[in-house]
């Protein structure tokens, strides 16, 4: 308890990053977000947790624009990350998400080689002006992405013959190595085994010294492992959120508190 | 122990090593459904040993042909009375003067192998092909130091003599025959057996120009075939990056409206659109209005353009949609734009597909016949080569399925034999453009 209480006073020093304000999302007919304001701070974890359905990933696709690529997808209201509005009309979405990464649900390293998965973001990028300084960048994702030693001599190796937790890491160390400012996480555990799930937690908590991590978890475990904050989804409302050490000790509204005890899920 | 557990099944569901009635009938229909499979296959398999068979046996006799080794006396008084020796002089001797040239030949060759006839001897060129006196002709022109000596030529026998070697001629049918009799097939016999003819592998029918109606003997399907490579070459510079690039946009860029539906349901019904139709068309907008050549292969290759296009779109806008929406929200997330998601990602998953969908796309067009038909390319006697590209793409010419329809056509039963002979080449091409694509398909897929 005594840590959970160090972590709270960190987090009321910490700048928002993004500010969504009033977040309606509509597939079709369908009203998958309902005017959700939310304030997510820089260099904090963010923990999205609720029931399946009740629209994590809807709204966190929200914050890089991925939702653009539905076509029947509508968002309303404002999202503002640094104060800018994401969904003005001059912004690139391309340019959003080379600041705004992102880790899927489901494992997808491009059916190209390890090596060529990390540095493909980098390349689009710019971000390394020779080979030698791609290497570079290659080895630092993937060190962070805790796959390293695992694939340090077979990176010539298709990324899509490793094993699910593998692949998993390979595309958070592919996320990072584009250097985002905010790190956009869909149960990226769910295919993890306990090693590797440390694994990925510990790098989730490196993460939090240089980057705005939001992470969509299943797991309230590992909310309450990872998260400074937490935000409780229910069927498309953000019904609580605060510190993630409040919610899941004192939470104020009685689903919060149902679905921690595990009463609706 | 045994006994008594398979008597007494403690479970509801009885004893595993009992099979129960309702498990009986599925196993039963799946054992049929095996049957009627294979019955298909089987079905399907004598269908093509039964087709392969009959082109072969029917075709394969037009890659032979008859040939007669003449010693031909180049008679000097003839073809030089001024003895001058000079090219231009003796060019102004006709092929007509040859005539009396082979028949002399024909006549002394008998004579040197001791082969009597009752023939008059203006009867006998008759077994020698018409082609033969422009081939002696072509060579004196080329060498015309030859004049006055004696020269062994290989000339083509005419249609009748190969027919009689390859079975097709008996003496029963010659007997209505104008031309040749069965006295000369008595003089073939002996000339058989003297090695004097003699049937051996013919290249000119591979590489040859087509002949007039009463040559067949001396017709090919080589410039017929140049015809069918200039007009590929339109259809794949064409229909491939405009196919591709049409699929593309409308696959992964355009919006989901009306007008996209609308188009989507027209290519889906030109692809349906019969081959004529095409023709008809092609005939109406490059001929009559753009004023292009008749019968050549860039009309032919732009009529089959439009006749490929849908299905390469088609078979490409369904490989772009089989690679997963993952390897797209991948791309995307790491900021990569829509063009270089494409580019990098979709479209290296997705050109096996492509690839096989447009070499089907050029084989269907390689064999098609109805729109050239009406654009002029058949019917045409494709006897001269182009030379150069621009003849290639411009001058009059036939196409191999062309060529073949107009050797099917035609009345002498020879030709019968060279239609067949013409598939067979036909389809050879088309198994090396499916052997190809198999090919690719692999190389791409290797790259997972
Ligand atoms: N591509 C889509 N098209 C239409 N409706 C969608 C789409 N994606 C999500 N939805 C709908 O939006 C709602 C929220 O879905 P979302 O995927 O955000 O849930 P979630 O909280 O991430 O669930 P889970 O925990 O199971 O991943 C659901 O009702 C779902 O049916
Ligand atoms: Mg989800």
């Amino acid at each position: 308890m005594n840590d959970m209480r160090q972590i709270e006073r960190a987090v009321d020093m910490k700048q928002t990053k993004i500010t969504a304000r009033g977040v309606q999302v509509y597939y079709g007919d369908n009203h998958a977000i309902k005017d959700v304001s939310v304030e997510i701070a820089d260099k904090t974890v963010t923990a999205f947790i609720g029931p399946s359905g009740c629209g994590k990933s809807t709204f966190l696709r929200c914050l890089n624009r991925m939702n653009d690529t539905i076509s029947i997808c509508r968002v309303e209201g404002d999202i503002l990350i640094d104060n800018e509005d994401i969904y003005d009309p001059r912004v690139d979405p391309v340019q959003l998400r080379a600041k705004v990464g992102m880790v899927f649900q489901k494992p997808n390293p491009f059916p190209k080689s390890i090596y060529d998965n990390v540095a493909y973001g980098p390349k689009i990028h710019g971000l390394a002006r020779n080979k030698a300084e791609l290497d570079e960048i290659v080895e630092k994702a993937l060190r962070r992405g805790a796959i390293w030693d695992e694939v340090k001599d077979r990176l010539n190796a298709p990324g899509t013959g490793l094993s699910g937790g593998q692949q998993q890491r390979l595309c958070i160390a592919r996320a990072v190595a584009t250097e985002p400012e905010v790190l956009l996480m869909d149960e990226p555990c769910s295919a993890l085994d306990p090693i590797a799930t440390a694994q990925v937690e510990e790098l989730i908590d490196e993460l939090r010294q240089s980057y705005s991590v939001v992470i969509v978890t299943h797991s309230m475990q590992q909310a309450a492992r990872v998260s400074q904050k937490t935000a409780f989804f229910h069927l498309g409302n953000l019904v609580e959120y605060g510190e993630t050490g409040e919610i899941f000790t004192n939470p104020e509204d009685p689903r919060t508190e149902s679905y921690i005890t595990g009463r609706i899920g | 122990m045994t006994d008594q557990t398979a008597s007494q099944p403690s479970s509801k569901h009885g004893s595993l090593l009992a099979v129960d009635a309702r498990t009986k009938k599925r196993n039963a229909a799946e054992t049929r459904f095996k049957a009627y499979g294979i019955g298909a296959l089987l079905i399907g398999l004598f269908f093509l040993v039964t087709l392969l068979t009959a082109i072969v046996s029917n075709g394969s006799t037009a890659f032979s042909q008859t040939y007669i080794s003449l010693d031909v006396t180049l008679n000097a008084e003839k073809l030089d009375p001024n003895g001058t020796g000079d090219r231009d002089e003796i060019a102004k001797v006709t092929t007509l003067g040859y005539t009396q040239i082979i028949a002399e030949a024909v006549a002394n060759t008998m004579a040197a192998n001791e082969i009597e006839s009752p023939l008059p001897a203006g009867a006998l060129p008759l077994m020698v092909s018409a082609s033969a006196a422009a081939q002696i002709r072509d060579t004196v022109l080329a060498d015309p130091s030859l004049v006055g000596q004696t020269v062994t030529f290989n000339v083509l026998a005419s249609s009748r003599v190969d027919g009689y070697l390859k079975g097709r001629v008996t003496r029963e049918s010659l007997a209505r025959d104008r031309n040749l009799g069965p006295p000369h097939l008595d003089i073939v016999d002996q000339m058989l057996d003297a090695g004097v003819v003699e049937k051996r592998w013919n290249l000119a029918f591979i590489t040859g120009a087509d002949a007039s109606e009463s040559r067949p003997e001396q017709a090919g399907i080589g410039v017929s075939m140049l015809g069918s490579f200039f007009m590929m070459l339109v259809v794949l510079f064409l229909s491939l990056p405009i196919g591709v690039a049409a699929s593309i946009y409308l696959e992964e860029f355009a919006p989901q409206n009306k007008f996209t539906d609308f188009i989507e349901v027209n290519i889906s019904n030109l692809a349906a659109v019969p081959s004529i139709v095409f023709g008809i068309l092609g005939l109406a907008i490059f001929i009559q209005i753009m004023h292009l050549p008749q019968s050549a292969p860039l009309v032919g290759g732009l009529v089959l353009t439009l006749m490929t296009l849908p299905t390469i779109i088609i078979s490409t806008r369904a490989s772009l949609k089989s690679v997963p929406p993952s390897i797209r929200d991948a791309a995307l997330g790491v900021g990569a734009s829509k063009m270089q998601s494409v580019f990098h990602h979709v479209l290296p998953l997705a050109m096996p597909g492509i690839l096989t969908g447009t070499i089907i796309g050029l084989a269907q067009a390689l064999g098609e016949t109805a729109p050239l038909l009406l654009i002029g390319m058949v019917g045409f006697i494709a006897s001269n080569y182009p030379d150069g590209l621009a003849s290639g793409f411009l001058d009059p010419n036939s196409a191999m399925p062309a060529q073949i329809y107009e050797w099917a056509k035609r009345a002498d039963p020879a030709y019968y034999e060279r239609a067949w002979g013409g598939i067979i080449v036909l389809l050879v091409f088309l198994m090396t453009m499916n052997i190809i694509a198999i090919l690719l398909r692999r190389r791409f897929e290797r790259r997972w």
